[in-house]
This record gives C-alpha cells, sequence and structure tokens, in this order.
C-alpha cells in the first residue's frame, strides 16, 4: 500500500529532533535507514503524523573499537560493520551474527539503532544486546541516560525507550581475546529473520573449565532470552560433546516457544536444543557427528 | 492532504530539482514524478528486490526509503546501465547472450544489484554472487542464468576498475 499520509523533517541535530518528538508528544517517529519502519508504514500498521529523519545527524555512525570494547554508532549499519575490518577480532560474535541479517539491499541501510528500537523478537541485534548485556546510551530531554541490554530489551517490539528519547550509540563489553563463543542461526530462506538461533560465549580458567557462560537464544519467546538453566549447566565444566549434548537437551526442555504461523512449539524446541549444542561444539571447535545440513 | 518538499539529486548524470510529497517512496517517486518507469515495484514491503537503484554507489531497496531522503544523492536506475552511446550495457549484454530472464519483471532490479556488486567487487565469486541475489525475487527464469550472466560479466568490470585505477 500507500504511505498513510505523513509530514517529514530533516532535522540538523539531535537537540532539535528531540524538541520534535516532545511537540508531536508521541505521533512523530524517527526513521534512520527506515528498513523496519518504511514496510509498518506501507502495511498501515503506523500513522505517525511526522517522520523525523534523523539519518544524517553528525557523529552518530561511528564504530569505535575501545580498551573498554565496541561502541556502535546507533546510525551504523549492517555494512559499516560488515567492512569494518577490526570488529571480527574485537568482537568476533557480533560480527558473526551480523552476518545473518537480512539482504545485500538493506544490509546497505538498516541501522544497529533501528534494529533496537524496533524490536523485532526474531531480529540478531537486540539478541546481541540481551545475550552480551550491553549498555543502551539514550538521549532525551533531561539528557543522556545508559540502561543495560537486560533491562531495555522488554519484549516484542517493546523496550525501555520512552517516546521522546533518542538512542544514540550501543556499548559492547570488552571481549577477552581467548574468550570461546558461537553463533548459530536457522531460517527457510537466506536472510530472512530466524526460525530460531543461539549465541553462545565463555571464558575459561586456568583449568579450562566454563567461567562467566551466557547462552542467549532467539525463538523462544516475545524476546531474546539468556536461558540461566543452561548457563548454570556449563559453568564449572569443561566442554565436550557430552555436555554439549546435555545443553542441547536442557535447552530443548527449558524452552517454552509457543506454536506459530511458522512452526510447532516442539519443532522449535528441538531447533533451540540443537542451534545450542551446535554453537557450543562450535566455541570448543567439537566436531559433532551429525549429518549433513 | 501531505505536504510538499522540494529535493535536488542526481539521477544517471542529470540533476533534478523537485517537489516531493513527503509520504512519497522513492521508487514512486522515480516512476511517477521523473517518469524512470524501468524501476519496478514488486511487493513494496521490501522483500522482493525489484525496485533495487543505487543510491551514492550502494544497492538499496527504493520502497523502503521516503523521496526526501533521497535529497542530494547521487542515484544510478536501470535506465543509467546502458553505454554513454545508448547500446546495452556489460551486465545487459551478459543477461541477453544468457537468456537470463523471461517476463523481465524483477530483471532492473537484479541488474541494478548485480552493477553495484561487480562495482565494489569485480571478483566476487559464485557464492557470493548468490548470496547478494537472496534479496532480489525472480519467479520464472531461475537463478541458474542469471549467475552465468553476472559471471560472464565481471570481466568487463574487471577491465573498467583497471582502468579507474591507472586514472
Amino acid at each position: 500500500m500507500k504511505l498513510p499520509d505523513l509530514d517529514y523533517i530533516r532535522p540538523q541535530t539531535l537537540t532539535e529532533a528531540i524538541d520534535v518528538l516532545v511537540a508531536y508528544d508521541g505521533e512523530a517517529k524517527l526513521i534512520a535507514g527506515g528498513q523496519s519502519l518504511m514496510p509498518m508504514l506501507a502495511f498501515r500498521l503506523l500513522s505517525p503524523k511526522i517522520l523525523i529523519d534523523i539519518s544524517r545527524l553528525p557523529g552518530l555512525d561511528q564504530i569505535e573499537v575501545t580498551p573498554g570494547g565496541v561502541r556502535l554508532g546507533a546510525l551504523a549499519t549492517w555494512r559499516d560493520i560488515e567492512r569494518h575490518a577490526e570488529l571480527k577480532i574485537a568482537h568476533p560474535l557480533l560480527a558473526a551474527a551480523i552476518s545473518h541479517i537480512a539482504h545485500y539491499q538493506i544490509r546497505n541501510r538498516g541501522t544497529v539503532g533501528g534494529s533496537l528500537a524496533h524490536c523485532d523478537p526474531a531480529s540478531e541485534f537486540p539478541a546481541l544486546v540481551t545475550t552480551c548485556n550491553a549498555d543502551v546510551v539514550i538521549v532525551g530531554l533531561e539528557g543522556e541516560r545508559i540502561v543495560k541490554g537486560a533491562e531495555f530489551v522488554l519484549g516484542a517490539m517493546t523496550t525501555g525507550l520512552a517516546p521522546d528519547e533518542i538512542i544514540t550509540q550501543i556499548r559492547f563489553p570488552a571481549w577477552p581475546k581467548a574468550r570461546r563463543w558461537g553463533f548459530e542461526e536457522f531460517a527457510r530462506r537466506r536472510g530472512d529473520f530466524a526460525m530460531a538461533a543461539a549465541a553462545v560465549f565463555y571464558d575459561l580458567d586456568s583449568a579450562h573449565r566454563v567461567v562467566n557462560p551466557h547462552i542467549g537464544v532467539i525463538g523462544e519467546a516475545d524476546r531474546a532470552i539468556r536461558l540461566k538453566q543452561v548457563e548454570d549447566l556449563l559453568a564449572g565444566q569443561e566442554v565436550d560433546r557430552q555436555l554439549a549434548a546435555k545443553a542441547r537437551t536442557m535447552g530443548e526442555q527449558t524452552a517454552q516457544p509457543s506454536d506459530d504461523i511458522h512452526a510447532p512449539a516442539n519443532y522449535r524446541k528441538a531447533l533451540i536444543g540443537v542451534l545450542i549444542e551446535r554453537a557450543l561444539a562450535a566455541s570448543a571447535g567439537i566436531q559433532l557427528s551429525t549429518v549433513a545440513t | 492532504m501531505s505536504k510538499k518538499i522540494d529535493i535536488s539529486l542526481t539521477v544517471n548524470g542529470e540533476r533534478y530539482v523537485h517537489a516531493a510529497d513527503t509520504r512519497t517512496t522513492f521508487a514512486d517517486f522515480l516512476r511517477n514524478d521523473l517518469r524512470l518507469t524501468g524501476t519496478h515495484i514488486g511487493c513494496e514491503q521490501g522483500v522482493c528486490g525489484a525496485c533495487t537503484v543505487l543510491v551514492d554507489g550502494e544497492a538499496v531497496r527504493s520502497c523502503l526509503m521516503l523521496a526526501p531522503q533521497a535529497d542530494g544523492a547521487s542515484v544510478v536506475t536501470i535506465e543509467g546501465l546502458c553505454e554513454p552511446d545508448g547500446e546495452l550495457g556489460v551486465l545487459q549484454r551478459a543477461f541477453r547472450k544468457h537468456h537470463a530472464l523471461q517476463c523481465g519483471f524483477c530483471t532492473p532490479g537484479i541488474l541494478t544489484t548485480a552493477h553495484a556488486l561487480l562495482t565494489q567487487e569485480p571478483d566476487a565469486d559464485e557464492d557470493r554472487i548468490r548470496d547478494v541475489l537472496s534479496g532480489n525475487i525472480c519467479r520464472c527464469t531461475g537463478y541458474i542464468t542469471i549467475v552465468q550472466a553476472i559471471l560472464e560479466a565481471r570481466e568487463g568490470y574487471r577491465e573498467r576498475s583497471r582502468s579507474t585505477a591507472m586514472k
């Protein structure tokens, strides 16, 4: 469908953008890449009075690799991340997960801030923010505040962002070089939203036992969540094939997806279990004797 | 009534200044306002890739971009892929040779996508080409001849990048 009737403004500064958001009192929408917002407008799921185009606000597309971690400006696109040579070392999980997002043309315009603000339950970026508990930097009338990823991603298309606030940066905690990780996703077609995915990372102590395990999954609920029970299973253990299999079983048992148009709940449970197992196997360099996929 | 906003942009080397309706997608703007109807609109929701154009050198879905967002941009559409003398460009010749189209509806989007890819990555291999083409839906030809045509066109783009490098 053609878009609903709406006005358009392209402010020059962040302050000006916030002023317009405040003035429209919930009836304005921010647009940057527009890769989620434009389809919603075309379906008329939304009809804001005005779109505030923040895509050219200066300085918000920076990617910084610092000793404290990786900082992504909200306007950084998937392509910017893909082309950033250092990120594959500075945050390999981020680089790997990003590679599953959408298609070539969408990756050129889609932004990290937009994906996070949109917060589709099946999208990779909010799942990363949850799994890594990244800091989300937000600016509003009262200035800047920082929200932890776990408190920002609240549900399907539901976040901790107020209607008059703008995400400016996402800060991922520093990634130790020796950290083990794996990311596995299943989608029916290349570039589609994930039917399920598992992001895994942990550190090793001097005896090669798991410390600080993080397991985030997509497909389990109305948002990406961490599976604490599976994390507890891993803590203090050595990752081998048996442990990965146990994690699969536990993941399958603890995950509580619901039936939907794409798959019955039991199928998704099995998928989540298998993806956890594969991600763990990848993290430890274990070959799983599965049939070719 | 939605408002109009003046935008100026370059499309296929030609400069346009035009009042764009604020709710118009860039795809509709190209077709209805600039009368460049080579850009096709398939799904209008960003899944089919038919409306792909190049904005500042990057392939984008023009249905997922608002016309006012193209203000100041340099754009290439399917109409801009021919040689300066109006003959078919290297990709288009390869598509004709390999019968890489049937109904032709998706073809402008596939050509613009492949043009962006080969301009940036003239050595793209078959896997990369197939990966990139996952964003373009063709429901009649099948992708085999399309991939063959793009593979063959790479040499033309390599030459182009060599001659640009020498300049």
